[in-house]
């Protein structure tokens, strides 16, 4: 037996498409001394690659996705192991037409070429398919079907080639080992049948195995082992005859969650649509106990029946074709059917490329590269497959499990940009939540938070506002109700409370906090104690990493406020970037000991006032201070802060006072007619007025603070992650801004009015009704769109080249497949069409 | 016409074949099921006579074992078996030989006086599993009806059976009446698969369940054994004509130059 080096620079475990795509791209970057282990033999060591149907079909409506995905494609294609076949996914419902004109939204949103099809057109194309079946197609011509062994294959030589990489095939893992680090372990061997291995770094990229792997050394990687079946189906005179690996367009039929992809001279029919089949990992067998590979389980064929008649429906040939081979394929499902990639929270220096689907395997060891070398990536924003987004809630078997069974008959199912998830609900709830649940709260989750997201209660407001009461299409009406303007009108009137409850809290302190803090964000945080500053947070490359506001409590003392949905990566990179050096700063997630409210609208301030001796005046408590105050009695901490508008504080309190501090609220409230109002105020309409920027949606890694209006007339003078970037980013002339839209008619072709979304994928397109690309090659997208209810208009935000970010600018925004005209409203530093002055928050 | 064919559910291992902690049984947590290879031959030579003869006929395919036998019964059904009938093994384990030959003889004789009878009965010539090679000589036995063994061809006409079978010196050929029992060795056909339809067919058939209780036989098993593994890898010889003269030199070794 060979054995394996006793240092190595980086260890990769894992040599399907992830692991090699990995090595490939690290050696690129100038990594020497990489190693990777398989405990599979080469070429195809048994994991989910080698049996992967390697077909790309590039259209998702996910930006993060696409990029992998034709990052991806471009590199099956230099290697010339992509076959362009083309692909359509057929509908048999009139939903799924819908969905379809959602995704030629999103196709001309990535620039891919694409079309509706009749059924007629559909069986020109694939001669075998019953047209009657269907009601039509979404024709992608550049889906394609890929070589991701050879791909492998060739990443891996490509590492060989240039002496940075040792591979070792049919080498079992049997520990990963750590020491003590600053802050948390880090990772300093890997141990293998073949001996041990030194390493400053490892990365795991061992699929449904990830989370086994991750345990070794003391870290959680959230997936499962979860059943794809498929079988081949032939031989076929009709294929045969075609001489070719694939001939025909892959078809999806996307109803009955199968495909029919050509195989030579068979037919491989795969389905998403059996009952959910997940394994726990020790259930895997090794690969000499398999009968033909690890991930390749016995076949289950009572799942597969149904499936079989729906094939035998759209492709009546295929019920005389014998089933030569037939799996219970393996592969890996999150939470949340995102990928996992980045660095594991808990270990230092060791890495996640995990959950990865073949049409995605090049483009993240590219990204993952990037990651490792450079400390961001810069292919995409990962935020939506970056492993530290889970909370420890999310981290077990039991949420895994859950919500895979929940999502995987998804895969191929029209998702709504807004759907909640069904099961494990309630994991985390605010103190009030007897009182919201007996308002009627409809709750949204939020990073694993119940968010009442408007109430019930409050119906009576859409008469008294006037608001129009419905929405005419289903879709635009879905997971939506007209009492979030009421409520929005309501609170812009009178007055409204928010649960906050779901705001991440952090908390910094000792004699080296103000460094520290300042070394993390753009903006000054060495202020007077008892002020706070909104700030953002960069990568290196100067891009948005996050954004927060930080308070200072004592000269040495610092609260971080993030959203709900940022938690897990902010406490990842702010714990990850502390000082090494003992007792100079600590770092504690006050999250789950810290209650927060919201009390806005022209009458909030009298409410806090009737309950306290301070003085809230604004000479007393200046816009953006932070004061301990005690309300009827209940200590808090009051911001004066707003991010919809209006007058107002943030009420921090202790979560063993915060139902009390919401009775005391609610009932002094009614003097003053406060009315509990939902996330769909504070997050869409009311933050849309103002023109305020949110994480994932306006802020993202590939725009900078100068492109989204939030850079500050001057720059401190410490240093901070990303300032270089930054500092050049001011001097030189930005090519894209940050800008608030109008919708000058909501009316679609039939008659009645459309409510964009803004899911991150309808375009802004010029009146030719072309793509706006800037000169970094970035599409202008509808970043978040919602209504403006004070400024009576349906708004969007999106970036625009800045010859085209300029108020009075008229263009378009394509929803649903239809165009929409939009004039460019606002843009620069100040987005707001509500009270653009600030008057209401600061006088 | 109307064939009989006996056939035993059997794990599907890899290389490496686990061994049950109480040591009695392969260990198939990992593993899915099959039926004995021998058996899906004799499935098929069934059905090819049948589909052969003139005037038709019928396979019934029988096994006893546990309630997911079911699986190798409709399996056969999607392959051309047109009746099927499951001889139950209650609560796990297994039949010695000897019990397991009496509960076949039980049914054979309850579906014969009810339906006529068979005018072959055709087992595996052993199973993949336990390899007895005793059950389909003692229901033969019990039925007494002649018997081949190890067949490789089965021809039939005018209630004779021609059965061949190879042997070192060259090929043995025996005639016997009907009805008759024969042993089928894999070789002797290349299996179809099902086809999609086939599949869903076999759906729909009712499964005959014909309850036995056999006194146990005299074969009990102490414990199951592996052999001590001897490890081997793979060697790159090279790549290229660089490798030719590497290759030369592995064939010379096995004396096959």
């Amino acid at each position: 037996m060979n054995e394996v080096p006793s240092r190595a620079r980086c260890v990769v475990i894992g040599a399907g498409i992830v692991g090699s795509s990995l090595v490939g791209h690290l050696s690129d970057r100038g990594w020497t001394d990489i190693v990777l282990l398989d405990k599979g033999p080469l070429p195809n060591p048994g994991g989910s690659t080698g049996h992967a149907s390697n077909f790309i079909f590039p259209v998702v409506h996910s930006k993060e996705i696409v990029d992998l995905t034709m990052d991806s494609q471009r590199q099956y294609e230099e290697l010339g192991l992509q076959h362009t076949c083309g692909g359509i996914e057929v509908a048999r419902t009139e939903e799924r037409m819908e969905e379809f004109r959602r995704r030629m939204t999103s196709a001309t949103c990535w620039g891919v070429d694409a079309r509706l099809l009749t059924p007629t057109e559909v069986a020109d194309l694939v001669p075998y398919l019953d047209p009657d079946v269907i009601l039509g197609g979404f024709y992608t011509p550049s889906a394609s079907v890929v070589d991701s062994l050879e791909t492998s294959t060739r990443m891996r030589q490509r590492a060989l080639d240039a002496g940075n990489l040792a591979v070792f095939a049919s080498t079992e893992v049997l520990d990963i080992e750590t020491r003590p680090g600053p802050t948390k372990p880090v990772v300093t061997a890997v141990v293998t049948d073949r001996g041990r291995i030194e390493c400053d770094t490892v990365a795991i990229a061992c699929g449904v195995w990830s989370l086994k792997l991750a345990a070794m050394a003391g870290a959680t990687i959230p997936l499962t082992p979860a059943v794809h079946q498929m079988a081949d189906i032939g031989p076929f005179d009709l294929l045969v005859e075609t001489n070719q690996e694939i001939a025909y367009p892959i078809v999806r039929d996307m109803d009955t969650f199968c495909y029919e992809r050509q195989s030579a001279g068979s037919m491989e029919v795969g389905s998403y649509g059996h009952r959910p089949i997940l394994h726990r990992v020790e259930e895997i067998p090794s690969n000499d106990e398999a009968a033909l590979s690890p991930t390749e389980m016995p076949f289950t064929p009572d799942d597969f029946d149904e499936q079989m008649e729906q094939a035998i429906e759209l492709m009546d040939f295929l019920g005389d074709g014998e089933i030569k081979y037939a799996i219970n394929g393996l592969l890996s499902l999150t939470p949340d059917a995102n990928p996992v990639l980045g660095p594991t929270p808990e270990v230092d220096n060791l890495w996640s490329a995990a959950a990865v689907w073949v049409k995605e395997g090049p483009g993240v060891g590219r990204l993952m590269a990037e990651w490792m070398t450079d400390g961001y990536p810069h292919l995409t924003d990962p935020h939506g497959a970056d492993v530290t987004r889970f909370y420890p809630q999310h981290r077990n078997v039991h949420h895994i499990e859950a919500r895979a069974i929940e999502h995987f008959n998804k895969t191929y199912g029209i998702v709504h940009p807004r759907e909640q998830w069904a099961s494990r609900r309630n994991l985390t709830v605010g103190p009030a939540k007897a009182r919201t649940d007996a308002l009627g709260a409809m709750y949204f989750e939020a990073g694993g938070w119940e968010r009442p997201h408007w109430y019930d209660s409050n119906l009576d407001l859409v008469e008294r506002y006037g608001v129009t009461p419905t929405r005419h299409h289903e879709w635009d009406a879905r997971w939506w109700s007209p009492i979030t303007d009421a409520e929005h009108l309501h609170l812009r009137n009178a007055a409204g409370l928010i649960d906050l409850s779901p705001f991440q809290v952090f908390e910094v302190a000792g004699p080296g906090a103000l460094d520290y803090i300042e070394s993390m964000v753009v903006n000054r945080c060495d202020v007077a104690v008892g002020r706070s500053v909104y700030t953002p947070v960069l990568t290196a490359d100067g891009g948005f990493r996050s954004d927060l506001t930080v308070m200072r409590l004592a000269d040495d003392r610092f609260r971080i406020v993030t959203g709900a949905f940022d938690g897990g990566r902010d406490e990842y990179w702010f714990r990850h970037n502390l000082p090494t050096e003992q007792g100079r700063v600590t770092f504690e997630n006050r999250t789950d000991g810290t209650c927060t409210f919201g009390v806005w609208g022209p009458r909030a301030v009298e409410l806090l006032a009737g309950l306290t001796e301070a003085d809230l005046s604004l000479e007393a408590f200046p816009y953006g201070t932070l004061q301990e105050v005690l309300l009827d009695g209940i200590p808090t901490q009051l911001l004066r802060i707003s991010y919809v508008g209006d007058a107002g504080f943030e009420i921090y309190t202790a979560v063993g006072h915060g139902l009390r501090l919401w009775d005391v609220l609610s009932e002094a409230g009614s003097a003053v007619d406060l009315r509990p109002v939902g996330a769909g105020v504070y997050g869409t309409t009311g933050r849309l007025e103002k023109g305020y920027r949110l994480m994932g949606s306006e802020l993202e890694s590939h725009y900078s603070p100068v492109e989204a209006g939030l850079a500050r007339p001057s720059v401190k003078r410490a240093d901070f992650i990303g300032k270089d970037p930054y500092l050049r980013a001011r001097e030189s002339a930005p090519v894209a801004a940050l800008c608030t839209l109008t919708f000058d008619s909501l009316r679609c072709a039939d008659g009645y009015d459309r409510y964009p979304m803004g899911a991150g994928n309808e375009p802004v397109l010029d009146l030719d009704g072309q793509r706006l690309v800037d000169a970094k090659g970035r599409v202008s997208r509808v970043t978040s769109a919602g209504n403006g209810p004070s400024v009576g208009s349906y708004l969007a935000m999106a970036y625009l080249p800045v010859e085209l970010a300029v108020v009075g600018t008229p263009l378009q925004v394509m929803y649903q497949h239809e165009l929409y005209p939009v004039t460019v409203a606002a843009t620069g530093s100040n987005l707001a069409l509500f009270d653009p002055g600030d008057d209401r928050m600061t006088t | 016409m109307r064939i009989l064919v006996c056939v035993k559910r059997v794990p599907a291992p890899g290389a490496r074949i686990g061994i049950s902690d109480d040591e009695l049984d392969v260990d198939s947590t990992h593993l899915g099921f099959t039926t004995s290879p021998h058996e899906e031959c004799a499935v098929e030579a069934a059905v090819c006579l049948v589909e052969g003869a003139e005037e038709g006929g019928d396979v019934v395919v029988l096994t006893a074992g546990p309630p997911a036998a079911e699986e190798q019964l409709r399996y056969a059904a999607s392959v051309g078996a047109t009746e099927l009938v499951l001889v139950p093994i209650h609560g796990g384990g297994s039949w010695d030989p000897q019990a397991t030959a009496r509960a076949l003889t039980d049914c054979v004789t309850a579906l014969e006086a009810q339906d006529g009878p068979f005018d072959l009965i055709l087992f595996g010539n052993e199973s993949a599993d336990a390899g007895g090679y005793q059950v389909g000589v003692r229901v033969a036995h019990a039925l007494d009806r002649p018997m081949v063994n190890g067949a490789k061809s089965i021809e039939y006409s005018d209630s004779v059976v021609v059965v061949r079978r190879a042997t070192d010196r060259g090929v043995e050929i025996y005639e016997i009446p009907t009805p008759a029992v024969v042993g089928v060795r894999e070789g002797i056909n290349l299996p179809r698969y099902p086809t999609m339809r086939g599949r869903l067919a076999s759906k729909k058939i009712t499964i005959t369940t014909f309850d036995t209780f056999p006194e146990a036989g005299g074969l009990q098993r102490r414990r199951l054994h592996r052999p001590a593994e001897t490890a081997s890898e793979p060697i790159m010889l090279g790549g290229g004509p660089d490798a030719a003269s590497a290759v030369v030199d592995v064939l010379e070794e096995l004396g096959l130059t």
